[in-house]
């Protein structure tokens, strides 16, 4: 009887210990997948500013209110951001429409042109804010990747593989320095 | 005649576009017209005297690289500046798609346009958004030039229509008399004689780009140096400094590299060689290199590729042997180094062959396109294009 007791309390331990353990486990799994939404926001946000930023460009560049070698330059850079799917070729092409970008906006005179014709002013202001959302967004993602990799390095994250199938999130790396515009 | 001649890239930056329209320049002049350059450029920079700048370059990404473009509103103000004052009878653009002086050119003139195709551009604009703009300037051309089969062809698939070929010149007064480099015996003295004067085979290119052929011709020359123990090697052009890695060591003393040199240099290291080796493995689709050893009327040994055969004309301006094959080159190359009387023969079927490619010859060619889009679209038809037109009147 005496040994009975003993053994139940000891296993009243052990089962209590355990219950704490899954407890924390799953709480830890819970942080886990909360990164995980996290990334996949901010990366359908970055999308969504990229495509912003190419669209503001290529109605800039088919307004009529450039000079044609500006509008050519301006197309292709914006066509070839949206057209290039693959990972890398797309960091390159973005990393370029941003080069492109600031070659055209930061050149004297651009301002006082673009925003002294019809429709221009709206047009200029669009642009700053979609370059600016990209370096926003951007940074934001790259923030949650950061978080979500330092959290899946933890061994017992690698040990009880609490990230499930989820992949790996990877940085977006691109220039997406804004052009110096006026206000 | 007035012509107004556009070039789209940067002056001060050296490359094909920019010495084609420089060279055309002079040709033109020397024919007899007043012609007035636009390039981007450097306001410190000097240019020659008949350029005008039209505007700082700025660098910029372009087809996957960074060009030095000019383009925006100062630059389209200083183009129709430009085209105002020099009331041109012709305007001839190079390289229009390119977003830069030209296609502003082609956009405000009012004069005929032809335009130059360089390169060949792989690149599809026909689903691209910049289509419609690059569309309305290009349409306004009257005559288009392609400076190759290959640009002509890509040309043809991308914008549709056809364009006339006319090659890149070569200025072959240049070329033609020089003395050869110091220490360089000079070509053409009569017999090789012993030992000790073997001959000497020279090449000219980027040494560490595959399609140039330089590892067959070191190959061969391995080959070609036991047997000719006075044989030396010269080669010119930019490259690695392993380019000799391959080679024997004891042949390496034999072989100079210059590296790359002067235009002057150049034209003394054509007149420094007994064979001029052109071992390309294809791709070239016009070959400057062998213009100018032509011209300088050196014995000119290349590979059997359809552009150098057709420059060649069958093998009667150089000797032709099979692409990539050492052992052809090396038959080849004996047979001239034996038969002095033979280098003779190419070398004088060279200097005949290039005077169709003379600058003055190619100048001329161009001209003739003038005269013929000159009459065809004289001013002011009605429904013609008006430059940057308001929306609504045009």
């Amino acid at each position: 009887m005496e040994v009975f007791h003993a053994l139940l309390g000891d296993l009243a331990i052990v089962v209590s210990v355990l219950g704490l353990f899954a407890f924390y486990i799953s709480w830890r799994a819970g942080r886990l997948d909360r990164l995980h939404t996290r990334v996949e926001t901010a990366r359908a946000a970055l999308d969504a500013a990229l495509v912003r930023r190419s669209a503001v460009v290529l109605e800039l560049a088919s307004s009529g209110r450039l000079d044609p070698a500006t509008a050519v330059l301006l197309a292709e850079a914006a066509q070839d951001a949206r057209r290039a799917d693959e990972p890398d070729a797309r960091e390159l092409a973005e990393s370029h429409l941003s080069g492109v970008l600031r070659a055209v906006v930061e050149q004297d005179g651009f301002h006082q042109e673009l925003t002294g014709r019809p429709g221009g002013p709206e047009l200029y202001t669009e642009l700053r804010m979609a370059a600016k959302q990209v370096y926003l967004a951007r940074r934001f993602y790259n923030d949650a990747v950061a978080l979500t990799r330092l959290a899946r390095r933890k061994r017992l994250v690698r040990l009880l593989r609490l990230s499930g199938r989820a992949e790996l999130p990877d940085f977006f790396e691109i220039d997406d320095e804004p052009p110096k515009m006026a206000a | 005649m007035r012509v107004g001649l556009v070039c789209p890239y940067t002056w001060e930056v050296p490359g094909g576009v920019q010495l084609h329209v420089a060279e055309l320049a002079e040709a033109l002049i020397g024919l007899g017209h007043d012609v007035s350059v636009i390039t981007p450029s450097d306001d410190e920079a000097p240019l020659p005297p008949y350029a005008v700048s039209g505007g700082k370059a700025i660098p910029v990404p372009y087809n996957g690289s960074v060009a030095r473009l000019a383009f925006g509103f100062l630059a389209a103000a200083r183009v129709r500046r430009w085209l105002r004052e020099g009331a041109f009878d012709i305007v001839h653009v190079h390289e229009p798609a390119a977003p830069s002086l030209s296609l502003l050119a082609c956009w405000a003139a009012d004069a005929p346009l032809v335009a130059t195709f360089h390169t060949a551009n792989p690149r599809s604009r026909a689903m691209s958004a910049s289509a419609a703009a690059l569309q309305t300037a290009l349409e306004k051309i009257s005559g288009r030039i392609a400076v190759s089969e290959a640009a002509r062809t890509t040309l043809v698939e991308h914008l549709g229509g056809d364009a006339v070929l006319i090659p890149n010149g070569v200025p072959v007064a240049k070329y033609a008399q020089s003395e050869p480099l110091p220490g360089w015996p000079g070509r053409l003295d009569g017999r090789l004689g012993g030992a000790e004067r073997g001959g000497v085979i020279g090449f000219l290119g980027r040494m560490d780009e595959q399609r140039k052929g330089l590892p067959v011709l070191l190959r061969a020359f391995g080959t070609l140096a036991r047997r000719r123990p006075g044989l030396r090697l010269l080669l010119v052009g930019p490259g690695p400094s392993d380019v000799l890695a391959k080679v024997d060591k004891g042949l390496r003393e034999r072989i100079t590299v210059l590296g790359k040199v002067s235009e002057a240099d150049k034209v003394r290291a054509y007149h420094s060689v007994d064979v001029f080796c052109a071992p390309n493995l294809g791709g070239e689709s016009f070959g400057m290199v062998l213009t100018e050893a032509m011209a300088a009327g050196a014995a000119i040994l290349a590979s059997d590729i359809a552009a150098f055969r057709s420059v060649l004309r069958d093998g009667e301006a150089g000797e032709l042997f099979r692409v990539g094959d050492p052992d052809a080159l090396v038959r080849g190359a004996e047979r001239m180094l034996d038969e002095p009387a033979l280098r003779e023969r190419l070398s004088a079927g060279a200097r005949a062959a290039v005077r169709a490619y003379d600058w003055t010859t190619v100048a001329a060619d161009v001209a003739a396109v003038y005269q013929t889009v000159l009459p065809a679209a004289r001013p002011s038809e009605p429904g013609r294009l008006a430059p940057a037109s308001p929306p609504g009147l045009g």
